[in-house]
């Protein structure tokens, strides 16, 4: 696949023109170091691939998604991050979800297969479905955990959920407890508002001294 | 026994060969870990056997799962660099020097040829620490007990050192965003010195005592095989992936903190096996020692902090004390965060264990609106169930030692 890589990395106008050649809707998106596009969600295989086999971004670095909160629409962006063995360049590329209560994507597993693992990440924890994937399942957290973690609207003290282990949680009723929060971190609070109120304090106080603990999303 | 894929070990291609029809049984799974001695923390192996001949390896991770993407969502900058010791625990000044590189790409921010000096210092000597310590454990984990006391050793000269820097021999938090937490102590770099100058002899030693260790070589040569294309399809990094002969190292090909005026080689495997792997590590810690020589030949004088990191770095204690705008400056540093530019950055560094990349969304103010970490522990491990099948489960034990991972980096 690296044969006809080419030995320097292209530049962010001769990708853009590569992509918009082949997906007319492809747009440059605004970054901090390396070239970004932004692409519709159904053609990033496709720009993968062709990524991979014309510019030699051979190496899937990463595959992560951004939840951009829970009033935004689109809400959830996934975000691949492509690497050269062989001219060491970075591109990223976005793309937002269609939906934003049932978010997917299509899976790239064909392409690297060490995407699986990054998938089943991105889905245990955003609960982005990627499509076409062989064995989506949780990663970090237990299977039938309830929740996506690194969504927005998940508080930092977590939410009270059974325990894995049916048989000990029947008998013992014991159950997963949300963390209380009053240790920090602490994060002062900036805009109009009265002193009391911009206090440093932890941020998520979704379970502190003064309110009660979440309920279940 | 017809089966559908390929032996890789000759032993387990006898063992299959032999197998009579009577002695036909059924498949059987095996559980090794959370907790087992070789699999070096808490990941566990769900594993279906067919006798001694593992037919399906499925790793179940998590058991160190921390949150630490959600919580760096819920404080500051500075804040986080603790955290990041506990990525991979064994190498904690170079998951820090990672970090605040990768903070540093957003807020723009150059730092002082000594700073970089002493971070260059840092990362090396984390790396010999870190390898130091996986060489031993492995040696553990495939019968050459006799090494793992020599490497301990020292690596504890190393923790001194450490200690003596940060103040800390574990958990050292020791970069600011745009600097360190505090210059070197006086007489440092003449002991660092020292003890590359007494270490060089000790690693042959060490490595004399497996490089042509028959048994080792027994138990990793041909063992665990990871041809280049598979290596790059599953993202490995670090040593794992040079190991499978693909030249591919961020200090060297993407350089940062200053690691372009420094000389040093690469070191390539040719099978891309267990032994290769090993054999990886040991070179890279005589290129760590030769890194660190040339940097102290020519330690930068000056700042060890960025002149423009005021609104981002606290200022020093004695002038918080004393003068009231380092002290609103402080004040404001403390409980704001850092302020950091609107942006979207992706940095990775060649720590011990390969690539630790750090994904930033910044919506401006103290804290990150998201970040993800992209552990080298994390892709390394995706390839177990294809590399363990088709091995003996004694081989399993080989080829984990060789990947050389850390659960607290692979967990988050």
């Amino acid at each position: 696949m690296s044969a006809s890589a080419p030995a320097a990395a292209a530049s962010e106008t001769d990708l853009l023109a590569l992509l918009q050649g082949a997906f007319p809707a492809a747009a440059t998106r605004p970054t901090g170091d390396h070239p970004a596009f932004k692409l519709p969600v159904a053609d990033v295989p496709a720009a993968l691939k062709l990524l991979r086999d014309q510019q030699g971004f051979d190496f899937l670095t990463d595959v992560t998604a951004v939840d951009w909160d829970v009033e935004a629409s689109p809400r959830f962006s996934v975000v691949w991050h492509l690497h050269s063995t062989t001219h060491h360049g970075y591109v990223r590329i976005v793309a937002d979800c269609l939906s934003d209560t049932e978010p997917s994507a299509p899976s790239v597993v064909g392409l690297w297969a060490g995407a699986n693992w990054h998938e089943r990440e991105t889905f245990d924890l955003m609960g982005i479905r990627f499509t076409d994937h062989p064995d989506l399942r949780r990663i970090l957290m237990w299977d039938g955990y309830p929740f996506h973690p690194l969504r927005k609207d998940f508080p930092l003290a977590g939410i009270e959920t059974p325990l894995p282990d049916v048989e000990v949680s029947e008998i013992t009723g014991a159950t997963v407890k949300p963390a209380p929060m009053m240790g920090g971190p602490f994060v002062a609070s900036t805009g109009e508002m009265n002193l009391t109120e911009a206090e440093p304090r932890a941020k998520d106080e979704s379970w502190n001294e003064r309110s009660e603990k979440p309920a279940a999303l | 026994m017809p089966t559908d894929y390929a032996f890789p070990d000759s032993a387990a291609k006898t063992a299959n060969a032999v197998e009579a029809p009577e002695f036909q049984t059924e498949k059987m799974s095996l559980s090794m870990g959370p907790s087992h001695p070789s699999t070096h923390g808490v990941l566990r192996l769900q594993m279906e056997l067919d006798g001694e001949i593992v037919t399906q390896c499925d790793p179940v991770l998590g058991y160190l799962h921390r949150g630490d993407e959600k919580i760096a969502e819920n404080m500051t900058y500075n804040q986080f660099v603790p955290y990041t010791d506990r990525l991979d625990y064994l190498a904690p000044l170079a998951n820090n020097v990672a970090y605040a590189c990768a903070v540093e790409r957003l807020a723009k921010l150059e730092v002082p040829e000594r700073c970089q000096a002493i971070r260059i210092v840092c990362s090396e000597m984390a790396r010999v620490s870190a390898h130091l310590l996986g060489l031993g454990a492995y040696g553990i984990d495939v019968g050459a007990w006799a090494i793992f006391l020599y490497t301990f050793t020292e690596r504890e000269k190393l923790y001194k050192l450490f200690e003596e820097l940060t103040g800390a021999r574990f958990t050292t938090s020791y970069t600011r965003i745009g600097g360190v937490a505090r210059d070197v102590p006086e007489g440092w770099t003449d002991r660092v010195d020292a003890f590359c100058d007494q270490f060089l002899p000790i690693l042959e030693n060490i490595l004399k005592l497996l490089t042509r260790n028959k048994i080792f070589i027994d138990r990793t040569q041909g063992v665990g095989v990871i041809s280049k294309e598979e290596a790059i399809a599953y993202g490995l990094t670090g040593p794992n992936l040079r190991g499978s002969g693909v030249a591919f190292d961020l200090r060297k090909d993407r350089p940062y903190s200053g690691y372009e005026r420094y000389e040093f080689d690469v070191a390539v495997g040719a099978t891309g096996d267990c032994y290769d792997r090993y054999l990886v590590r040991g070179e890279e810690m005589r290129q760590s020692i030769r890194i660190i020589k040339q940097v102290l030949k020519n330690f930068p004088k000056g700042d060890w902090y960025a002149k423009d990191a005021v609104r981002i770095f606290a200022p020093r204690k004695e002038k918080v004390l004393t003068s009231m705008e380092e002290l609103i400056n402080n004040f404001m540093i403390t409980t704001e965060g850092p302020q950091m530019p609107a942006g979207e950055v992706y940095f990775e560094a060649e720590v011990p264990k390969g690539a630790l990349g750090f994904f930033i969304v910044s919506k401006g103010g103290g804290v990150p609106y998201r970040m993800k970490i992209r552990s080298p522990s994390f892709s390394n491990l995706s390839i177990l169930p294809k590399v363990c099948q088709g091995n003996l489960v004694s081989d399993v034990v080989s080829i984990l030692g060789s990947l050389d991972f850390v659960m607290g980096e692979c967990d988050r």
